[in-house]
Formats: C-alpha cells, sequence, structure tokens
C-alpha cells in the first residue's frame, strides 16, 4: 500500500514532541477536550452519573473492541462478532433462567457462554489458518450461521425475569459500574502481554508481515487460532456484560454492534493493514464514539444529526492518524 | 499488501492449462453445478418453483442488490471494497422523498438529484481512497457511517409518501412485454458492466490493479482514475437501485439498505471473486446472486423457515471457497 504515496522527501521534523504524538494521546486529548468543552456549555455533561453512564455503555464495546484489535493487527478481521455477541448473551440469560429448576451453580450461566465464544474463535480461527480462507469471508459465513442459528432458536422472543444476581454488570462496587472494572483490568492485561509476551510480539509480526515471521520461525498458524479464541473469550465477555445491563434481554442479534467495535478498534488507531496498533487505543475508541452522541444531546444537537457527527469525527480520526503516520515516515522512523 | 511467494511452477496437467480446463476448475463451473442441482431439487420438490410468476417475483426482490453487486464485483476486482453502500442507498432515498415532499420540486427532478447523491458519495469515497491512501474498508466504513447519519439527519425519521402512479405503477411494479421493469434494466446493467469488464482495456486494469497495484502504477495505468470511476459507478448504482426500490415499496425510510453491503459482498464472494484482488468474473456474481435468492426461495416454498435458509448461505459460502482453494491447490500449478 506504500505504493500510493508520493516519493519519500528528506524532511526532518524535531522528533522530541512527535514521539508523544501517538493516536491514544490524540484521542485522550480529543476526549478531554471534548468533555470540558460540552461541560462548558452544559455542566451536567461533566457530572458524575453523566460521565459514569458513558463508561458504562461503552464497556462491553470496548471489552469486544481489545479481541478485535488482536484480529486486526493479525492482519485478518472479524465481522461476525455482532452476532456471536447476540448468541452468547441469549445462551446466557437462557441458562441463567434455568438455573433454578436445572440445579446447576449459578456460574454455569457464565463459563458457558465464554467456552462456546472461545469455541466458535476456534473454528474462525481454524478455517482462516490451517483451511487458508480469508478471515472476512469466513466471519460473513459465521455471521449468517449464526445469526440464522440464533433466530431460528429463539424466534427473537425476549428473555425476561432474569435473576439478580445474572445482572452483575448493574452493580456498583465502590461506587463504580461493575462493567468499568472489567473494561479497565482487562485492557491493562491485554496491553501488558501484547507488549511483553513473547506471544503478543507475535502476532504484531504475523500482521507486519506473514513470510518474515514464518521465515523467523514463528508458527503463523498457531498464533492466528490463538488470536481468534482470545477474540471469541472477549467477545463472551462482553456478551455478559451486555446481557446484565438490562432487565430483558432481546434473543436477537443487536445490529450494527461489529461495526461499532471495529470502528473502535480503527479509530483507537488499530491499522486495518494489520501489523499496528494498541489495545488501549481500542478502549479509548470505544469510550470517544461513545461519548459523542452523549456530548450531543448536551449540546443540544438534534439527536437525528447524532450519526453524521459521529461518522465525520471517525473519519476525521482516520485522517488525523493517517497524516501523523505519514510525518513519522518520512522523517525516517518507521 | 500480498506477500510474494516464489512457488516453482510445474505443469503437472496439461487439461488444466486448457481454456476449457480453467473453466473447469475454476470457481464460477463449481458454482454453476450446486446452482442447477438446487434448482433441479427444488424444482421436482415444488411445481411451483419453476413457474414464471416465481421467477419474475424473486427477480424483483433480488434486483436491488444485484444491481450494487455488479459496481461491486469491479471494485474487489480491482482490489478494494465498499461498505458504504447500503447507506448510500439510504441517503438517496432520503434525498427523493425530502425534496420531492418538503422541498417541492418536481418527481423528476427529485430523481436526478438523488442519482446525482450517489454518485457524489461515490466520488467522496473514490476521492479520498486515491488522493489520501485512506484503506477501502476505512473509508467506507466511515463513510457507512457518514451517510447513514446524513440520511436520517435530512429526514427526521419521517417518511415521504403518495408518490404518483407513473412512479409507482409505472416503474416499480411496471411490465415491459409481459416482464417487470427491474428484469431489464438488470440484464442492460448486467451487459454495459460485463462488456466493460471483459472486453475492454479499462475492465483489464481493473485486473492488473488488483493483482498488482505498484506494477499497474509502474506499467502507465491510471490507477488512481480508474479507482475513482468504479467508486463513483458504485455510488451510482446504488442510488438508482434506491430509486427503483422506493418506486416499489412506494415510501422512504432512513433506515432502507441498511445491511445490504453483507448481502452484496456475499454473492460477489460467493461467485468467485477474490477479496484479494485480481480475479473475478460478472458472470461469478451472477452465479452468486442465483445461488443464494434459489436457496432462499426454494427452502421458503419447502416450508424451511427463513431463518434457517441465512445458516445455509453462510455455510455454502465457506464451503464453496474451501473447495475451490481445495480444487485450486490439487489440479492447477503446483
Amino acid at each position: 500500500m506504500t505504493a500510493s504515496n508520493p516519493p519519500i522527501e528528506a524532511k526532518r521534523v524535531p522528533m522530541r514532541l512527535s514521539g508523544w504524538i501517538t493516536q491514544e494521546t490524540v484521542l485522550a486529548f480529543t476526549i478531554v477536550f471534548l468533555s470540558l468543552a460540552v461541560g462548558l456549555i452544559n455542566p451536567n455533561f461533566i457530572s458524575e452519573r453523566n460521565i459514569s453512564d458513558i463508561l458504562y455503555n461503552s464497556s462491553y464495546i470496548a471489552v469486544a473492541a481489545l479481541g478485535m484489535s488482536l484480529v486486526i493487527v493479525s492482519g485478518n478481521i472479524d465481522i461476525s462478532v455482532g452476532s456471536l455477541i447476540g448468541l452468547l448473551a441469549t445462551i446466557g440469560g437462557r441458562l441463567a433462567i434455568g438455573q433454578a429448576e436445572g440445579g446447576y451453580p449459578e456460574i454455569v450461566a457464565f463459563i458457558v457462554p465464554i467456552v462456546i465464544g472461545v469455541a466458535s474463535g476456534a473454528v474462525t480461527g481454524f478455517f482462516v489458518a490451517y483451511l487458508r480462507v480469508p478471515a472476512i469471508v469466513v466471519s460473513l459465513g459465521m455471521l449468517s450461521i449464526l445469526k440464522g442459528g440464533l433466530i431460528l432458536w429463539t424466534g427473537g422472543e425476549w428473555i425476561y425475569n432474569l435473576p439478580r444476581w445474572f445482572q452483575f454488570a448493574q452493580e456498583r462496587p465502590l461506587g463504580l459500574p461493575a462493567p468499568l472494572f472489567f473494561m479497565v483490568i482487562l485492557t491493562i492485561l491485554m496491553a501488558l502481554w501484547m507488549r511483553y509476551s513473547a506471544t503478543g510480539r507475535a502476532i504484531y509480526a504475523v500482521g507486519g508481515n506473514k513470510e518474515a515471521a514464518r521465515l523467523s520461525g514463528l508458527s503463523e498458524k498457531r498464533i492466528i487460532m490463538t488470536v481468534f479464541m482470545i477474540n471469541g473469550f472477549m467477545v463472551g465477555i462482553a456478551a455478559l456484560l451486555f446481557a446484565g445491563q438490562f432487565n430483558a434481554i432481546q434473543s436477537t442479534v443487536p445490529p450494527g454492534v461489529e461495526l461499532l467495535i471495529i470502528t473502535a478498534a480503527v479509530v483507537g488507531g488499530v491499522s486495518i493493514l494489520g501489523g499496528t496498533g494498541t489495545v488501549v487505543g481500542a478502549t479509548l475508541g470505544a469510550i470517544l464514539i461513545h461519548i459523542i452522541p452523549s456530548a450531543m444531546i448536551f449540546a443540544n444537537v438534534s439527536s437525528y444529526w447524532r450519526g453524521a457527527v459521529q461518522g465525520l469525527l471517525i473519519l476525521l480520526t482516520v485522517l488525523v492518524d493517517l497524516y501523523r503516520r505519514r510525518r513519522q515516515s518520512y522523517s525516517g522512523r518507521g | 499488501m500480498a506477500s510474494i511467494t516464489e512457488q516453482p511452477i510445474q505443469k503437472t496437467n496439461r487439461f488444466s492449462e486448457s481454456r476449457l480446463g480453467r473453466f473447469v476448475f475454476s470457481q464460477e463451473a463449481i458454482l454453476l453445478v450446486i446452482t442447477i442441482a438446487a434448482i433441479a431439487l427444488l424444482a421436482t420438490q415444488n411445481e411451483r418453483f419453476l413457474t414464471m410468476r416465481n421467477v419474475s417475483r424473486e427477480l424483483v426482490l433480488i434486483f436491488e442488490v444485484a444491481l450494487i453487486a455488479l459496481p461491486m464485483t469491479l471494485i474487489i476486482i480491482a482490489g478494494g471494497i465498499d461498505l458504504s453502500v447500503g447507506s448510500t442507498f439510504g441517503l438517496s432515498a432520503i434525498v427523493l422523498g425530502f425534496l420531492w415532499q418538503d422541498s417541492g420540486w418536481s418527481l423528476e427532478m427529485a430523481i436526478v438529484a438523488s442519482l446525482f447523491t450517489g454518485l457524489l458519495c461515490g466520488f467522496i469515497n473514490g476521492i479520498v481512497i486515491v488522493r489520501l491512501g485512506v484503506p477501502p474498508l476505512i473509508m467506507t466504513l466511515a463513510t457507512l457511517a457518514l451517510f447513514r447519519g446524513f440520511a436520517l439527519g435530512i429526514s427526521e425519521a419521517r417518511s415521504a409518501r403518495g408518490f404518483p402512479e407513473w412512479f409507482t405503477d409505472g416503474i416499480g411494479r411496471g411490465d415491459f412485454l409481459g416482464l417487470p421493469i427491474q428484469m431489464w434494466l438488470l440484464l442492460v446493467a448486467i451487459a454495459l458492466t460485463w462488456l466493460v469488464l471483459a472486453r475492454t482495456t479499462f475492465g483489464r486494469s481493473l485486473y492488473a490493479i488488483g493483482s498488482n497495484e505498484v506494477a499497474a502504477r509502474f506499467a502507465g495505468l491510471p490507477v488512481n482514475r480508474n479507482k475513482l470511476l468504479i467508486y463513483m459507478y458504485s455510488g451510482f448504482m446504488a442510488a438508482l437501485a434506491s430509486v427503483i426500490f422506493v418506486s416499489r415499496v412506494t415510501t422512504t425510510r432512513a433506515d432502507m439498505g441498511s445491511g445490504h453491503e453483507l448481502d452484496v459482498i456475499a454473492a460477489v464472494v460467493l461467485g468467485g471473486t477474490s477479496i484479494f484482488g485480481g480475479v473475478g468474473t460478472i458472470f461469478g456474481t451472477i452465479l452468486g446472486l442465483v445461488l443464494i435468492q434459489v436457496l432462499k426461495n426454494g427452502l421458503l416454498l419447502a416450508g424451511i423457515k427463513g431463518d434457517a435458509t441465512i445458516i445455509m448461505i453462510g455455510v455454502i459460502l465457506i464451503l464453496a471457497i474451501l473447495v475451490n482453494n481445495f480444487i485450486q491447490a490439487r489440479f492447477r500449478s503446483v
């Protein structure tokens, strides 16, 4: 893809500052700036309640975006995650309701969806890694299979009367929404793992240059399998956070969720070409795309224009990131 | 983008090198066999299946997706993708309804404006992809949100109704020589697109761009211009499909066409167009579309619920690529 760039000019940019200007810091700055600006117009926006609402709503998208950013860094994509979230949330919900009758421990309602998530990730990963079907095709197929399977199974009916213990997402330990803890802890763990573990580095290597990674002795197939299974695990947790948010679950696929998750990862600076991006960026991306609609409500902008502004901001973030990368690569930093 | 691997070229099979051999072992041939088998099976199961009425009704239903699939084939062959087609579809519909009902334009002018909107959407995608080097997947993901956002913003969730009769009965439900208008339009569009792709230097250049963009550039092909043109074609066809759709359902809504992008891409990829670019035919795309619709309709007539067919399509999508991979590896070079 570098081919479409103009020839490299030997333009020196002072590098001391630009080392700090990463996608993550740009995002963090945008989030803070946006919050303060809207907070000046309407102080209620930065009230504790609203901030915690925003974080609450973005948590499950952020957790799923962690897995997605791994998949994208490895040079693949998974567009079946929305369907998977719908399916796993329904499975969890049904198990939770049947628990009293079935007599199995409560933990089953949490474990089974996560295990199925990992298994589904393993299937996708197997097709991509070992049978060499492009990830976009496999996940497009999985999307249809999971979605069809879910509607066929449930008929799209609602699940009511969820037990209190299943709605752990509504708990507030230390006065903070529970999903926030999942988001923060998982982000930190994944960030450390991606940065310091051998497998984490290998994911970047495979995404950056598959052939080079293979020649330097990395098992590209196993790494891709691992990536998709971790993604399935994250989607499992995201589905449980999603399912516990409300008092009822509609057993259908939440529309557009996969695009929201991919967008969060991409806005977070994960390059769709593979090889670059961090999970911290993905989490910040998820927060940013949830701040915008809320900010618009508080700034009294017609809610009908929410989507347009959201789209514009996504575009802007991508363009800024592109511009920044260009500058860096022109001045001789890869 | 793709890694360059040197594979020893062994002519193991003379037949596979011939023109006929290449067709026999192509994805199109596999698909043709599956499609004919499916049609034959369903026709014996149900006498209503192969009636003219059923076929032409199905054709009207598939029309929008088919029309958009044509430019999508060109785009994917050229190594790109357009996820924004569903949103362009929605925005064009809203522009049509808004100008006609709220701004007092004549319907003819509103239709022209609507088509122009689609062209503009495609131009925006194309120019940013070409000029700024944003990856198509990301650019069209952003405009997917953006165009849909504009559709929602302009319409403010209102819908236009009460279109004149020449528009609704004349076009949307109209017949010409005993066949629906949609069929004629589609035939013309297929013929033109096939001609351009298979019989012009422009068409050949798309294959060149898709298999190696750098080489295409060095060979002096107008890569940027041609890429821009196919995205504009895509926007235009989405708008055309939208206008015809509005004339059939006689109303406009902002959420029209959501999810079309996945249906279209599924059909194109099922038809043997490589998601990595460089390979694909219009004939394959038509087969992909026909197979999907045959299965949907046939299984419905056989009394199987519509949701099961979604699963079927997912399975067939993955299987078709898998079988093709296998055959390519077994019989073609190496």
